[in-house]
């Protein structure tokens, strides 16, 4: 993980600067007009990730290789702890033109 | 059934630039087209969700009724803060005339014929109205913000687009 990568989450920002931590991080992407924000995300295994929804519409974050499926309510967020890592490529199950990617290291 | 659509498209007068161009559509009327094609995909997935009793189809119809049901409120509060009131139009009429006209070949299938069918439909349609929105819809709007809420539908509908097609991938 590169300190060059922004997010808006302080917390994750603080998790960056302190590698050594044994505090999981939470690591927040935005859902909005059909787009993820950021569309690619690194993390680490045991931190979670939080997407909130900003459309009226319902969303899911489901991955490709069946590890997770998240409903994301409109207006609302959804959360998955993740546990492996690996790269995965994540798609909307009701919008399958809305995709994403995180890349979790151990 | 593709020659069909061709003309149906040709009908509705939603392809520019050949002879069916039409004269520049005002607000009005863009906001009343873009209403009345949600609503007539939420009258086709309520007869689906009558109809269907396959889980896959009744997902989609679901997903298509509670999506569709959400951008046109979204529609109307923003032509109700623009103070614009959506104008019935020769598209809004002709569009309206051929998803009756689906509806009435539908209701007289059923089983896995049914639900091939609404899914091809369903195909067919957001594409031809996806069309719309990027040739016609969009460019003609005036307002900066129905301009903007058609760009969202068009994500949207291209997406139910994709979802049609999976689904449909998985009908025999």
């Amino acid at each position: 993980m590169t300190p060059r990568r922004t997010y808006p989450a302080l917390v994750l920002l603080a998790g960056m600067l302190l590698p050594v931590s044994a505090h999981a991080a939470t690591i927040q992407i935005t859902v909005q007009n059909l787009v993820n924000v950021p569309a690619e995300a690194n993390a680490k295994v045991g931190d979670t990730v939080e997407w909130i929804n900003k459309d009226v519409l319902a969303h899911t974050a489901t991955a490709r290789n069946g590890d997770w499926d998240v409903m994301i309510g409109p207006n609302k967020t959804g959360q998955v702890v993740l546990k492996k890592a690996g790269t995965v490529d994540y798609y909307c199950k009701f919008h399958p033109n809305m995709t994403g990617r995180l890349t979790v290291t151990p | 059934m593709f020659v069909r659509l061709i003309m149906a498209v040709a009908a509705l007068g939603l392809m520019t630039g050949g002879a069916f161009a039409q004269a520049k559509l005002t607000d009005p009327q863009i906001a009343h087209i873009a209403y009345t094609a949600g609503q007539l995909d939420i009258d086709a997935a309520k007869q689906a969700l009558a109809k269907s009793k396959n889980k896959e189809v009744r997902a989609f119809a679901q997903d298509m009724e509670r999506d569709h049901t959400a951008v046109n409120k979204q529609a109307l509060a923003l032509v109700k803060k623009l103070k614009v009131k959506p104008e019935d139009n020769a598209t809004s009429q002709a569009l309206t005339k051929q998803a009756a006209a689906k509806r009435a070949e539908l209701a007289k299938l059923n089983g896995a014929a049914f639900d091939k069918a609404y899914v091809d439909n369903e195909v067919a349609y957001h594409k031809t109205v996806n069309g719309a929105l990027e040739s016609q819809l969009i460019p003609s709007a005036s307002n900066g913000e129905l301009k903007s809420l058609l760009q969202t539908g068009l994500k949207i509908f291209q997406g139910h687009e994709q979802h049609a097609e999976m689904v449909d991938s998985k009908l025999k």
